[in-house]
């Protein structure tokens, strides 16, 4: 009845990367304003705070910029999150200062993003940050980036400007291994292809930003992918109506499991079947990531939580060496000999690192190797030895389960960020200088 | 450069039917975040409690709860703080859930704490901020670890910026500098003793979407989220119900209207909105329609100033 709509429309995550000289904030304000998920009231406030702050135009960025630091001190602390949608998607976005400790919210941001978006300033081009933020995105292997040239208006709508930048990025995103990079020309201020195609470029013949989000193709293959549970918990009601139910309840990270399958429980190597597969709604055939679901298994295996159930016929790789890519997000460096507690997947297991190594230049892609240690945001890689093994999927090729914490057993606090696997870092980092330096 | 590939709308079609694994819907895909934060907590904290006030989104989170160790029973304790200006019919359906579901429920109150002279009235009569004390009191009476609470980022400024495990001192404080990096799936609830960790599983969750999920799950709400007939008196533009917590006043009358709630809250600063939404397809209308947040139609609390949020989360508010 009426106008209720069951759309049945999916979500999309992503994050952006500028900062507020290339209009970051009014780019964002726009998407926000223009898909109705700025309310009059929000609007309000903001104009009252642009006034009292002595500002002649509305400050966009006020909308973003939530803690009293930040207002006062004009930048953008930590990421924030945002929510906008349309009749067939609905955008979580992650939006990730542009420069106090870019590398450490990007990370974060990225790590659950599918698609990023690198804002340019159509009249600097490609700069040094631009490479920065590109690079990070590749580390991250998020799968789609939208180049969002800016500030068209301020440089006549020339198509020839817009080339020459898509071009060079073009370029140096094929260094990193970038396959699907979008670029697109528009006015952040004035609207030109933000969410209305513009009448001033009649050039481009391509989405407007929205539409491309919008559309983008999710490659995310649940079929194609390795299936991989990590189990959280075990699910024993022992009440009159199930007095012998044990269920195990986790989130499917990748893959598909379907009942019938023959599973092994890692890192002890137990082999069983999964007989049924539970959830709050009724029995599934089958499973498929990310859903939540209650697996059910043949045999009365010992399974906890922190163990991972993956499929018995393709090889996995278990061990007690980790080495990892990791960006350092403490201000206590790590130090060969010191014990941290390693998490990874739904297991916490105690560790110490052996030595830390080959710091990453985010600016140039070059590596260090001398490097001896890491400093708040810096990206380098760490050996780890671990007081029991675990399942050690390549980020390469696992993107939801090739990743760890580094965590400080004194106060718990997170000092790292990993991505298993010696140099995730792209090809690139092993092609001849040349190819990077321009 | 690729060619831009506009994907048509047989092929999302084809993609999202039948059996085939594919693609969660947005609704699905929150479900699953949410079972899996709710999950994540049991595995990891010894004695979580959930924030439970018969507001919405609190429903929804216990919903959750339940589907996450179905069919187990909930393996944690309800927290209610009750300030004493509670809207009847919510603290009616507050016993009949937790009588239905055989739940523990543990009550905070805030005319408690006055009596004990922990914290005082204010002029304006409202209680709202004074839950702060006997919230962080139960918590160290109950040496509860982990509090989910309801929020969600899309509410407020300060909440966008919120962890999904939200760490706090032994004070109850939250530190916006010192928050740790929430990065993948991967929640880190380490704490020390006396501190706790604040879960938020609805944070990617608007209002929007908590009222389409209330309908796709067919879930029963307290009846003052529909429109009825109440009395009501206006005061700085909201519809306040009147009540021995101070109002009316002066030259404030008291007139019928028919009114909902949007959000529910203390009487003495939850405002009713103008409505005539019956049902949930009618409201979910009117939501998608409104133009002013559930906080700016309704909450005289998050007026006060820019960072009024901010500043009571601080403090060790939800």
């Amino acid at each position: 009845m009426g106008t209720t709509q069951h759309h049945e429309r999916d979500l999309l995550r992503l994050a952006t990367a500028g900062s507020v000289d290339d209009g970051k904030s009014t780019l964002i304000g726009r998407l926000l304003y223009d898909t109705k998920s700025v309310l009059a009231d929000q609007l309000a406030a903001v104009k009252r705070a642009s006034v009292a702050r002595g500002g002649a135009v509305v400050d966009l960025a006020l909308l973003t910029d939530g803690l009293r630091a930040e207002r006062e001190q004009g930048i953008t602390i930590d990421v924030a999150y945002r929510y906008f949608s349309t009749a067939n998607r609905a955008f979580v976005l992650a939006d990730t200062p542009g420069h106090v400790q870019y590398t450490r919210n990007m990370v974060t941001g990225a790590s659950t993003a599918e698609l990023a978006i690198v804002l340019v300033d159509a009249r600097k081009g490609v700069l040094e940050q631009t490479r920065r933020h590109a690079a990070i995105t590749a580390l991250l292997r998020v799968p789609h980036i939208v180049l969002a040239v800016n500030k068209m208006d301020l440089v006549g709508f020339d198509e020839a400007t817009f080339r020459a930048i898509a071009a060079d990025f073009a370029r140096y995103a094929a260094d990193l291994g970038v396959r699907d990079v979008q670029a697109i020309p528009l006015s952040a201020l004035e609207g030109d292809n933000v969410v209305d195609a513009s009448t001033r470029m009649p050039w481009y013949d391509g989405p407007t930003l929205l539409s491309h989000l919008e559309d983008v193709p999710v490659d995310r293959d649940p079929t194609t992918e390795v299936f991989r549970f990590p189990v959280q918990v075990v699910i024993r009601p022992r009440t009159a109506q199930h007095p012998d139910y044990r269920g195990y309840a986790g989130r499917v990270a990748s893959g598909v499991v379907r009942v019938g399958d023959e599973v092994v429980v890692l890192p002890a190597g137990g082999r069983t079947r999964v007989v049924g597969i539970d959830t709050a709604d009724g029995e599934l055939t089958q499973a498929f990531a990310p859903q939540s679901v209650t697996l059910r298994l043949a045999d009365d295996l010992d399974v906890s939580r922190g163990d991972v159930l993956a499929p018995a016929d393709t090889p996995t790789v278990t061990g007690a060496g980790l080495v990892g890519t990791v960006c350092w997000l403490s201000e206590r460096a790590p130090a060969p000999g010191a014990r941290v507690l390693v998490r990874i997947g739904t297991r916490t297991v105690r560790g110490l690192v052996r030595s830390v190594g080959s710091r990453l230049d985010i600016d140039t892609l070059t590596t260090d190797e001398r490097a001896t240690s890491l400093a708040l945001n810096e990206i380098g890689t760490v050996h780890v030895r671990l007081a029991e093994p675990v399942v050690l999927d390549a980020y390469a090729e696992h993107r939801r389960t090739g990743v760890f914490l580094l965590v400080d057993p004194a106060d718990g606090s997170t000092l790292a960020a990993g991505m298993v696997g010696p140099s995730v870092l792209l090809a690139a980092s092993n092609e001849p200088e040349q190819c990077r330096a321009r | 450069m690729r060619v831009a590939h506009m994907t048509t709308g047989i092929t999302v079609t084809e993609a999202r039917a039948a059996t085939a694994p594919g693609r969660l819907t947005q609704l699905q895909a929150l479900e699953a975040e949410a079972i899996h934060i709710f999950r994540e907590v049991a595995g990891e904290f010894e004695r979580p409690v959930v924030l439970f006030s018969g507001g919405k989104d609190s429903v929804v989170m216990l919903h959750l709860a339940r589907k996450a160790f179905w069919p187990a029973p909930v393996p944690f304790t309800l927290l209610h703080v009750d300030t004493g200006h509670n809207f009847p019919e919510v603290i009616d359906y507050r016993d009949a859930v937790v009588a239905e579901h055989r739940l523990r429920l543990v009550v905070a109150s805030v005319q408690d704490a006055i009596d004990a002279g922990a914290v005082r009235e204010r002029p304006d009569g409202s209680r709202n901020a004074l839950q702060t004390v006997p919230l962080l009191d139960a918590i160290t009476t109950h040496r509860f670890d982990a509090v989910f609470g309801g929020g969600r980022r899309d509410e407020e400024k300060a909440r966008a910026k919120e962890r999904v495990f939200s760490l706090r001192d032994e004070l109850g404080q939250w530190d916006p500098r010192r928050q740790r990096p929430e990065l993948w799936d991967l929640y880190n609830g380490r704490h020390s003793p006396g501190e706790h960790v604040r879960v938020f599983p609805l944070s990617n969750w608007t209002e929007l979407d908590v009222w389409r999920y209330i309908e796709r799950e067919g879930i029963h709400l307290p009846t003052i989220y529909y429109a009825h007939e109440r009395s009501v008196f206006l005061r700085d533009g909201m519809w306040l119900a009147p009540g021995d917590w101070g109002g009316p006043r002066g030259t404030e009358t008291v007139e019928r209207r028919t009114v909902r709630y949007r959000t529910v809250g203390d009487m003495s600063c939850t405002g009713a909105v103008e409505s005539g939404a019956l049902t949930v397809d009618d409201v979910i209308v009117e939501v998608a329609a409104s133009r002013l947040t559930e906080r700016g139609a309704t909450r005289a609390d998050d007026r006060a100033s820019e960072a009024a949020m901010e500043d009571r989360k601080r403090e060790g508010y939800f």
